[in-house]
């Protein structure tokens, strides 16, 4: 029924009628009820003339028009109107963003543009959840989270990386992925799954750090602040840090050395995670200077102290038991603002009783739906990538200009938010703009190694024991500087044997066509009429044609359009 | 004639009268006598130099010494040349403290890194709905925008992490550089001129295009950024980055080592970055951060104090503030000494101090503030403020904004409209601008 309401508001003409009324908490089952008569006489009329069939990419999953009614719905409570949907130019240069990491080759956006299937939408994203880039990108995305962007001492990067490439390659349910994070014991390589825990034993910090992590990581619960005092806002308190923390105060490492023959002095060789013998109670001090003692609790589920219990499984078990676990909370809403630029919370990573939540309902659906598919991460980008909201344009209209989280606003999700990319996105986009990963001078894995080099230069940690970083990539001059005369930019646009600029220039074709496949090669779409006029004009104002091909496509490689994911 | 205030005529206009003058006036007195003039100008600059102590310093062991408390630990204090005690490895600070005041009675709440850092350089307590600018940002946007004849960035951060300009854009962001002051990238190489117009033309129509495409204010911020860019490209005050080309002493001074010794825990870096400082400074940006880190001592706090951090923190503290005096510049220059939070008085089994922002001290000087105070106090144990005020960050920032000439009123706007009063309506401390 309310369905039903809310399509027909689309049209504009229902809610004039009774937009004097909506707010109204009495009048609300007039409304609904005599809203249903009027739907469902105007459903019809609408329906026959074409004028607005639903919106569908090709998928009808349920759960992808659940997501639409919903996010519809606070459309129309807040008397905001959807922006149009994204051509396909648009949409298929965020869609690869979003998923694999990079833009769209030259290649797929020709092919897609011209492709007539009306379920191409759908189609594409199942294809690029199969692309390898797929899980390139999410292990990035999930090591940089458990470790940093700068690997921290005694912690192997490769292994982690080995670890997700495995998770996110079999697309193993999201509960198990973070049950071998919790309960990872052993060599670093071996089990790349204990870099996480290892990336928190930097200090001697009696499991502060693995604490604080592990809840506000995977579990989006803040409580870094309860490990002195009750929390002032929510509904954390002291010892509830403390009975976490006494999980994993079982846990130690080895740092091994080895002999290295060539230089004859002990160099740094594996780490490990151990078990340590460890029962009973932890300690802590109170503000007051009272210690007291914590058990192992878990939200209220208690564990046998003892030393015959292995506490991490204990955990592990407990994080991923009940009908919404916090681990399937957590990552939906992470999921949905790595799509749509904002969670259903802000910060994502605080879910909690003082944290508003933009759409409760939905939020609380996904996350159950998540449980439900088994906690396939597959599956829930399905639901988001299809849905209405993700396929809208990211221009914004004088009917929903209101809507703008990045002033402090509620996101209503009127049109998708313009997003910085990421270093790592960056990078692999400069990559595939100059096809260099076709071209076999630098492939994937060469092309791993070189930027972890490059990215170096835009990480800074803070060097404190919760191992946050800085990035200055957040459109600041130091990365104009890269973009304009760094060399990823400056091989770009050079006319070396195999480049990318090279070959398009020695094809066919004329200049019109060549200027055209520069903006798809970049920008992923056509140029305007106005664009190609102009880049026109510089032909006609040099000799030397080469040189505005250079200089044309370092304009594009360094314009907002191309650094945004939009 | 009167040449001090050139502002508010046009350049044209500015010059017909120095023509004009040039008539009657010897032409080499008259262009010394305009040199002079503008050394005058460019030092009544005010600035901020922020020594940003990332992870949290003890200042129980620096700055607010209790050899008579069980928390006490191993320091002693020593007497110094202003009306305070200190911490016995900062002898030479000891020395131009009467150039330096502590605030003793900080008391800030949030112990947090993450938190207590946003709190530090904003003076508001993080919330989810709207990003404060860092006080950096502030100073840019205050005074840095109406330095036109300054041609980088306005907010610099050496050596540290960012902080965000908020609310107030990215043209604000601090311009991030390490000790080296290697600033990579920023060379055309073999481009020309003509060239690199070509591309910046080019490079308009396009994001003109994106930023009249209803997409938000990110756009828009971009072409601001590549203006700064292109600016900082060109300009002969780079060479301000350049520590290379001071003096082997004065660098030595500044590191408290010889330039070569490198061992001093990173102390060779703080001191280097001091330096860059001053001459960023000297060029005109009005507020430079330098971070000094390695403070976030869980363990072995006093070993690691006494063999590094403080003797590279004693040595640049004294440098720089000499350094500053000697050059007439101590009265306009605002040091601020901070970190997100200090350390717990308790010291725990691993003879470490864990975080701790009850009570604590923040060290400010220069700018015209009155020296070798110690403003307000902690009680016999350091567990709490006992002097009846206690401060926070806000408080801080009010007295260095005083100091700098920026109106105390000053409301900013957040992206929503909503108003957001300078240093969160904090009040200059009187006891040092009375």
């Amino acid at each position: 029924m309310k369905t039903g309401l809310l399509n027909t508001n689309r049209t504009g003409k229902f809610r004039s009628s009774i937009g004097s009324i909506t707010n109204n908490r009495c009048g609300l089952l007039f409304v609904v009820t005599t809203g249903f008569m009027i739907a469902a006489g105007a459903i019809a009329p609408s329906a026959a003339s074409g004028v607005e069939p639903a919106f569908t990419t090709g998928s009808s999953d349920v759960i992808i028009q659940e997501i639409n009614s919903q996010i519809r719905e606070t459309w129309t409570d807040n008397e905001v109107d959807a922006s149009p949907l994204a051509d396909d130019a648009e949409w298929i240069r965020r869609l690869h963003l979003d998923i694999v990491g990079h833009i769209p080759s030259l290649e797929d956006v020709e092919k897609f543009l011209a492709d007539k299937d009306k379920a191409k939408r759908t189609k594409l994203i199942d294809r690029l959840l199969d692309d390898p880039g797929y899980v390139r990108n999410w292990t990035t995305i999930w090591t940089n989270l458990c470790i940093g962007q700068q690997t921290p001492r005694r912690v192997s990067r490769d292994g982690m990386q080995k670890f997700f490439r495995e998770a996110f390659g079999k697309n193993r349910p999201w509960k198990d992925v973070v049950s071998d994070l919790v309960t990872a014991e052993g060599h670093y390589e071996e089990n790349g799954a204990a870099n996480f825990l290892l990336a928190q034993m930097q200090d001697q910090d009696d499991g502060v750090q693995m604490t604080a992590k592990t809840t506000r990581l995977f579990m989006g619960m803040q409580v870094q602040c309860t490990q002195c005092h009750d929390h002032p806002f929510n509904d954390w308190k002291q010892d509830q840090f403390w009975q976490f923390n006494s999980f994993f105060r079982q846990t130690a490492k080895v740092d091994h050395r080895r002999f290295d023959q060539k230089t004859g002095r002990m160099v740094d060789d594996f780490s490990e995670i151990v078990e340590r013998d460890f029962s009973g109670p932890v300690y802590f001090e109170k503000r007051s200077g009272l210690m007291k003692v914590a058990y192992p609790v878990y939200l209220g589920s208690e564990v046998n102290p003892d030393n015959t219990t292995d506490r991490r499984q204990e955990l592990a078990k407990l994080m991923t038991a009940g009908e919404r676990p916090m681990i399937a909370v957590a990552y939906m809403n992470r999921l949905w603002a790595h799509f749509f630029g904002y969670g259903f919370t802000n910060p994502i990573d605080d879910i909690s009783s003082h944290i508003p939540v933009t759409h409760p309902a939905l939020f609380d659906r996904l996350s159950d739906e998540f449980v439900k598919s088994g906690y396939d991460c597959k599956q829930a980008i399905r639901w988001i990538a299809n849905s209405e909201p993700y396929n809208l344009t990211s221009r914004s209209t004088k009917k929903n200009t209101r809507d703008n989280p990045a002033i402090g606003e509620s996101a209503l999700f009127t049109h998708v938010y313009v997003k910085p990319m990421t270093a790592e996105q960056l990078y692999d986009s400069l990559i595939v703009a100059t096809n260099a990963h076709k071209s076999g001078r630098s492939g994937w894995e060469q092309a791993e190694v070189q930027r972890r080099e490059w990215l170096r230069t835009f990480v800074q940690t803070f060097g404190t024991d919760d191992g946050t970083e800085s990035s200055s990539f957040d459109g600041t001059i130091p990365q104009a500087l890269m973009m304009m005369n760094g060399p990823l930019v400056q091989d770009a646009v050079s006319v070396k044997p195999g480049s990318h600029l090279q070959q398009l220039l020695s094809g066919k074709g004329n200049d019109t066509y060549k200027i055209q496949r520069l903006y798809l090669t970049s920008l992923s779409r056509m140029p305007t009429k106005q664009e190609l006029a102009s880049a026109q004009k510089f032909f006609n104002n040099n000799q030397d044609g080469l040189v505005v091909y250079q200089d044309l496509f370092w304009a594009l490689l360094n314009s907002n359009e191309f650094i945004f994911n939009h | 004639m009167n040449l001090v205030t050139p502002s508010g005529m046009s350049r044209r206009h500015f010059l017909r009268h120095m023509a004009a003058a040039a008539a009657t006036v010897p032409a080499l007195d008259f262009i010394s006598h305009v040199k002079a003039n503008a050394a005058d100008l460019k030092r009544r600059q005010k600035a901020c130099i922020l020594m940003w102590m990332s992870g949290g310093p003890p200042s129980i062991d620096i700055w607010d010494l209790k050899p008579e408390s069980k928390n006490g630990g191993e320091f002693k204090p020593i007497s110094t040349k202003g009306d305070l005690q200190i911490s016995e490895h900062m002898p030479k600070t000891a020395e131009v403290m009467n150039n330096l005041s502590v605030i003793r009675a900080m008391s800030t709440r949030e112990a947090d890194h993450g938190r207590g850092r946003y709190y530090m350089h904003t003076a508001y307590v993080p919330t989810p709905t709207v990003v404060h600018p860092a006080f950096g940002s502030v100073v840019s946007y205050e005074l840095g925008s109406k330095r036109k004849e300054l041609e980088i960035p306005s907010f610099i951060s050496i050596g540290g992490g960012g902080s965000s300009p908020g609310f107030l854009g990215m043209t604000h962001s601090p311009f991030q550089v390490d000790a080296s002051g290697r600033i990579n990238n920023a060379g055309m190489g073999e481009l020309g001129s003509d060239r690199l117009e070509q591309r910046l033309r080019m490079l308009g129509s396009v994001e003109d295009n994106f930023i009249n495409s209803q997409r938000g204010e990110s756009g828009q911020a971009h072409k601001d950024i590549y203006v700064k860019a292109v600016n900082l490209m060109k300009s002969k005050q780079m060479e301000a980055f350049k520590i290379d080309q001071e003096k082997k002493e004065v660098l030595e001074a500044y590191s408290g080592a010889p330039a070569q010794g490198g061992m001093m825990g990173g102390g060779g870096q703080f001191g280097r970055s001091l330096l860059m400082a001053r001459r960023l400074v000297e060029a005109g940006v009005p507020f430079v951060e330098v971070d000094f880190g390695g403070w976030d001592l869980h363990a072995n706090v006093f070993e690691t104090l006494k063999n590094q951090r403080l003797p590279a923190l004693d040595a640049g503290i004294a440098a720089l503030t000499t350094d500053l005096k000697q050059r007439g510049m101590l009265d306009d220059v605002v040091l601020v000494w901070m970190g997100e939070f200090a350390r717990t008085p308790r010291i725990n089994q691993d003879v470490g101090r864990d975080h701790w922002a009850n009570s604590w001290s923040v060290m400010v000087g220069g700018g015209g503030l009155k020296g070798g105070l110690a403003v307000g106090e902690t009680d016999k144990d350091g567990l709490s403020v006992s002097s009846p005020k206690s401060y926070q960050p806000g408080d801080v920032w009010a007295t260095v904004a005083h100091a700098m000439g920026i109106p105390l009123d000053t409301v900013h706007k957040s992206k929503n409209g909503r108003p957001m009063k300078l240093a969160n309506g904090g009040t200059a401390i009187q006891e040092l601008i009375g």
